[in-house]
């Protein structure tokens, strides 16, 4: 194997390392929006949809391209933006102690 | 060399962008920071695209008419109807739509190696391990594709949540892995030169391993219910993250390498957290077979598993709950289905101008995917701090007098505490049944998701309430206000 390779397969190694250190970490109740937001990181694929834009010099090529700019665009925008729409809900909430043992109004 | 120099900034634009989803994710930690982490990880974004667009346009040779065409009419139509479905969606529809918004994902990672290999086959820069990672993209992105839409159809309901098993599924299923493991067989024995095949044969190859691939995917998710899917997703979600990296292997990308093998470890660990919530492997759960679905077979006030039940009406519930001290509401699909959760609040705004504490009952996996009833009770502003997880609840029954259970099943069954017969035996639930008056709200007695029988409906506590959520819910604020 090419060392450019070898670098990269590190590269994958340390970042699967990094993925599972930081998400460990978030409570069930995000875990809905986390998805969400993994999901439109992996529309970086449309990085990749354009590269391959550039490179295709045949009918079959653009055709390809083209229905991989589409999905992928549509994965990074709808994926931020309906990620955005759940977390919004989160952020109007008051910060009211939570150990407040949550003594309804009238208790 | 200006065009090093040029990659060089475009690399370092590719880094950033990373950087910018590693610490996006870490914000998501907390509710407080989550938003910004989004907004973070969604300029990290538009930076690796920005950074990628101005690599492909000033690099010696450019961007043909065409190129541009494609670049700018394919972001134009696919961001349109991203944003537009993002926007329009319900919050009851939203695991359809993640799902959806993975499909297209993987589908893309899939034709960016498709492409990729068109070009390099016979060429002096096809390896062996160029082989292996195109045949992993399109593998991988293809499941995740068909997978994703069949269990996205699911959950809108187009094909049916139960388990689908005929009997040519299994050996379709086998069949379809088979010619895929032999089409990448001969692929990468062609590109170790073992095989001589021409490139027209290899293109073939490829597409009989991208249509296998599409194949597996729907058998894979077919047989699994309607309960699982958002386990399924989860494992998909990762699956797009191992795909969108593998294709980044392809083209020598590090953005797409780092930022797949993110999503990849993320999907994998929520795909992990998710099953143990239900107490069950992920291999159990891709086994399939599991629960009758919603088919919500059996009239209303029939005896469930031989024990009778007792059924109250809309005004005796009504007192019960208006005269209880503590009432403990346990959500379900139930009322995320009926569009309910305005409903459950003003009902609980009124029992608590009656001096009524009320609390919410979080299941983990209540809802479709965990966290989802949390999003949706936020959006019908109920107050953060009334929503308790089960750890924090389950010891405040015993001191609740009414639990009204609004479209709850299987994570209020106690035979998962009781019976160790019981499919569901070992799976954490919330305990329902130790407070001192149950009322269910449901449409009849249908089984839940596990297609078992609830012994908590014919316990002596229980009050069965016959009704849809949302009207049912309606019907106690009504009849709270009235008394």
């Amino acid at each position: 194997m090419s060392p450019e390779l070898l670098n990269s397969i590190a590269i994958f190694v340390l970042a699967l390392l990094v993925g599972v250190e930081v998400i460990s970490k978030v409570p069930t109740t995000l875990h809905t929006p986390l998805m969400s937001g993994a999901n439109s990181i992996h529309g970086i694929v449309l990085v990749g949809a354009m590269i391959i834009a550039a490179s295709a010099n045949d009918l079959l090529g653009y055709v390809l391209a083209f229905v991989a700019m589409v999905f992928g665009a549509a994965n990074v925008v709808g994926g931020y933006v309906v990620t955005d729409r759940m977390l919004e809900m989160f952020k109007k909430k008051p910060a009211a102690p939570k150990a407040g043992d949550g003594a309804g109004k009238g208790a | 060399m200006p065009g090093d120099v040029l990659y060089t900034f475009v690399f370092f634009a590719w880094l950033i962008g990373a950087s910018f989803f590693v610490v996006g994710l870490h914000q998501m930690n907390s509710p407080a920071t989550a938003r910004n982490g989004n907004k973070l990880s969604a300029l990290g974004m538009t930076i690796a695209v920005g950074a990628t667009l101005v690599w492909l346009a000033l690099r010696p040779g450019g961007l043909s008419v065409e190129a541009w065409a494609i670049i700018i009419a394919g972001f134009l139509i696919g961001g349109g109807i991203g944003l537009y479905l993002a926007r329009a969606v319900k919050m009851t529809a939203m695991p359809q739509l993640v799902s959806l918004f993975n499909a297209v994902g993987g589908g893309a990672a899939a034709l960016v190696a498709v492409e990729d290999f068109f070009h390099v086959a016979n060429t002096p820069e096809y390896s062996i391990s160029t082989s292996v990672f195109v045949v992993l993209g399109v593998v991988i992105g293809c499941i995740t594709f068909s997978g994703s839409i069949v269990a996205a159809a699911k959950l809108q309901g187009m094909i049916s949540g139960a388990p689908i098993i005929k009997p040519w599924t299994r050996p379709l299923t086998l069949g379809v892995a088979a010619v895929a493991g032999i089409g990448t067989l001969i692929l990468v024995l062609g590109a170790a030169g073992v095989l001589g095949i021409d490139s027209s044969i290899a293109n073939l190859i490829l597409i009989v391993i991208f249509g296998a691939a599409i194949i597996f995917g729907v058998t894979l998710v077919l047989p699994i219910g309607g309960a699982d899917m958002p386990v399924v997703i989860s494992l998909l979600n990762s699956f797009t993250g191992t795909a969108a990296a593998m294709s980044g292997f392809v083209i020598n990308n590090p953005v797409l390498i780092i930022a797949g093998a993110l999503v990849g470890a993320a999907g994998a660990i929520l795909t992990k957290l998710m099953a143990d919530a239900m107490n069950r492997s992920i291999a159990n759960i891709m086994v399939g077979g599991f629960g009758g679905g919603d088919a919500a077979a059996g009239g209303a006030g029939a005896a469930a598993g031989g024990g009778t039940v007792r059924e109250v009406n809309v005004d005796d519930a009504a007192i019960m709950l208006a005269y209880a001290q503590k009432v403990i509401v346990v959500p379900g699909y139930g009322l995320a289905v009926a569009q309910a959760q305005h409903a459950v609040r003003e009902l609980a705004e009124v029992l608590e101008a009656r001096g009524v504490e009320v609390s919410y009952a979080i299941h983990p996996v209540a809802g479709r995917m965990p966290g989802h009833m949390n999003v949706l009770l936020a959006e019908a502003n109920v107050p953060y701090p009334q929503l308790k997880e089960m750890e924090e609840i389950n010891p405040e029954f015993e001191r609740a007098d009414v639990a009204l259970v609004v479209g709850a099943n299987d994570v209020t069954n106690p035979a998962a505490r009781t019976n160790p017969a019981s499919p569901i035996y070992g799976m954490p639930i919330l305990d329902v049944d130790k407070a001192k008056n149950i009322i269910v709200i449901k449409r009849s007695m249908g089984r839940g998701y596990a297609g078992i029988d609830n012994e908590l409906y014919t316990d002596l506590k229980t009050g069965m309430y016959f009704a849809d959520a949302k009207a049912g819910l309606e019907g106690l604020t009504g009849a709270v206000k009235g008394l």
